[in-house]
């Protein structure tokens, strides 16, 4: 262990950043492939079916054999196509769901990047994501494509506004925009984690999480009884793969931000109880991924049981419910906040 | 009131709720998934599969010959030629079955007086090497009448269980 850290100190310092950046994707990308082959034997349970159990023990090599028979596939590029966007549209699709885990803090002190604007970071590449399938959708030069991407396009940005209050009010809350101090803000157990004063925040964010990675439920985008596959009809190979990534890093960024800003990311949910010693030796981000598996099972569960819903219906939600109840809840958290009534917010936050 | 009541239930995802409830219950369920070859689903012995030809007991060939066969096949998928043979015995030179035309009624089987051709419960074949064997979708004399003496016993008892009903 000594020889390992005496070793990384001697790296040049762009190596060590590399490693760390390693350290983190490395791990993403195995979860992402393994994420894909527990929501095809979850909807598969649901389903009263059991799942891929052919490639090795259970099917535990489905992944590794779908990406192999990916990066063996040919990458077509429509004749029609603008070439250079058809190609950066997939990693701009990515790169965004990756880059958010800079600012991630996995445990107290295990953080890539601690700065102060982390929820905002983490808010503008969020967003960026949308420019990966809009450029995908007009690169691809076809109607479909572009129609899923406009869909999508529309989609992620009315849900945005939903998910962007609700985070205001996590921001009431904890007061401190560094997702380390809004986790540290929610210390005291679990009636003390922001899931509960924020009740309807925490649901709403999750729903919009949901419908802003584009998934079932809200998954108009890919339509594939009507517009095939929507924006990413055109691709094929490692290209359509990229995009596969992106969508799945985004589901779990989406899972581990709920869990960090409503259910008091690293913190055990026995602090405060009698049985706190016996979980002493759990470490942080433990409790961080088993909060984090919820929320990603919970999307694989939306998947197996909601049909989709009418684009009217997508807008309707999200205009009309969702951004008037954060408003309100934003005003209750105000006045929570200043009044000092119910789970005093201010335990240990930066206030 | 009503519309204050759709609101609530509306409100806090009641609908949803239950959905999730009846997918939730249904994960634990006990899966239908049968592993094909390593597990197969029952057949009945009245299953109409793959062709054969039966012998009797003493190795002489069942069929006579007599193309009530070849006469009720609706989709005229028998060819029979026939001649007396050296012992005077009236058997078929040329029986055949094309697959391709065979629509598995199972008329041929009901319609024979000697109980000489059958449909087995064997479903799992192929035609292998279409670009050899250019006629590997018809069952010829000899084929039928293999595949009869590799499943006699299996076609035997499946005759005498069905035969009260017949």
């Amino acid at each position: 262990m000594e020889l390992l850290i005496s070793l990384y100190e001697a790296l040049p310092v762009w190596l060590q950043i590399l490693v760390k950046i390693v350290a983190i994707v490395a791990p993403l990308m195995v979860l992402v492939a393994y994420y894909t082959y527990a929501e095809r034997k979850v909807i598969g349970y649901m389903q009263v079916r059991l799942g891929p159990n052919r490639v090795g023990p259970k099917g535990w090599l489905q992944p590794i054999a779908d990406a192999v028979k990916l990066m063996f596939k040919e990458i077509l590029i429509p004749t029609g196509a603008d070439k250079t966007l058809f190609l950066i549209a997939p990693l701009l699709s990515i790169g965004p769901a990756l880059a958010a885990w800079a600012v991630f803090p996995f445990d107290a002190e295990l953080v890539l990047a601690d700065i102060n604007a982390g929820l905002l970071y983490i808010l503008a590449l969020t967003s960026l994501g949308v420019y990966g399938v809009i450029i995908a959708g007009w690169a691809s030069n076809s109607k479909y494509a572009f129609l899923g991407s406009i869909r999508s396009a529309a989609q992620i940005v009315s849900y945005e506004i939903a998910m962007g209050f609700a985070l205001v009010g996590v921001l009431v809350a904890a007061g401190s925009l560094n997702l380390g101090e809004i986790v540290k803000a929610q210390q005291g157990g679990v009636l003390h984690w922001f899931w509960l004063p924020l009740l309807p925040l925490f649901v709403i964010y999750f729903i919009s999480g949901v419908a802003e990675t584009n998934r079932a439920p809200f998954d108009v985008a890919e339509g594939e009884s009507e517009i095939v596959a929507g924006f990413h009809v055109d691709y094929s190979g490692m290209a359509f793969a990229v995009f596969f990534l992106g969508e799945y890093a985004n589901m779990i960024l989406v899972s581990a931000l709920t869990a960090l800003m409503f259910l008091g990311g690293w913190l055990s949910p026995f602090q405060g109880t009698f049985m706190e010693p016996w979980f002493d030796w759990v470490p942080g981000i433990a409790w961080l991924a088993v909060k984090t598996f919820v929320f990603m099972f919970l999307y694989l569960w939306f998947r197996a049981t909601f049909p989709r819903y009418r684009y009217d219906q997508i807008m309707r939600l999200g205009w009309k419910v969702f951004i008037p109840i954060t408003i309100v809840w934003i005003v209750v958290v105000g006045a929570m906040q200043v009044y000092d009534i119910g789970w005093g917010f201010d335990q240990g936050g930066a206030r | 009131m009503k519309a204050v009541i759709h609101y609530i239930r509306s409100l806090f995802l009641l609908e949803l709720f239950k959905g999730m409830s009846v997918t939730g219950r249904y994960l634990f369920k006990k899966k239908f998934t049968l592993n094909y070859p390593e597990q197969k689903a029952p057949v009945s012995p009245r299953f109409r599969g793959l062709h054969a030809q039966r012998r009797y007991p003493n190795g002489e060939e069942r069929c006579i010959a007599c193309k009530l066969c070849e006469a009720v096949c609706p989709a005229n998928a028998i060819t029979i030629e026939a001649e007396p043979r050296a012992d005077g015995s009236r058997r078929t030179t040329r029986y055949e079955i094309d697959l391709f035309k065979c629509i598995f009624c199972g008329f041929c089987e009901e319609s024979c007086p000697v109980d000489a051709i059958v449909e087995t419960r064997v479903y799992e074949y192929c035609f292998e090497d279409f670009e050899r064997a250019e006629n590997a979708h018809i069952m010829t004399k000899e084929k039928l009448l293999a595949m009869g003496d590799k499943y006699e016993a299996q076609i035997a008892a499946d005759r005498a269980a069905q035969a009260k009903y017949r």
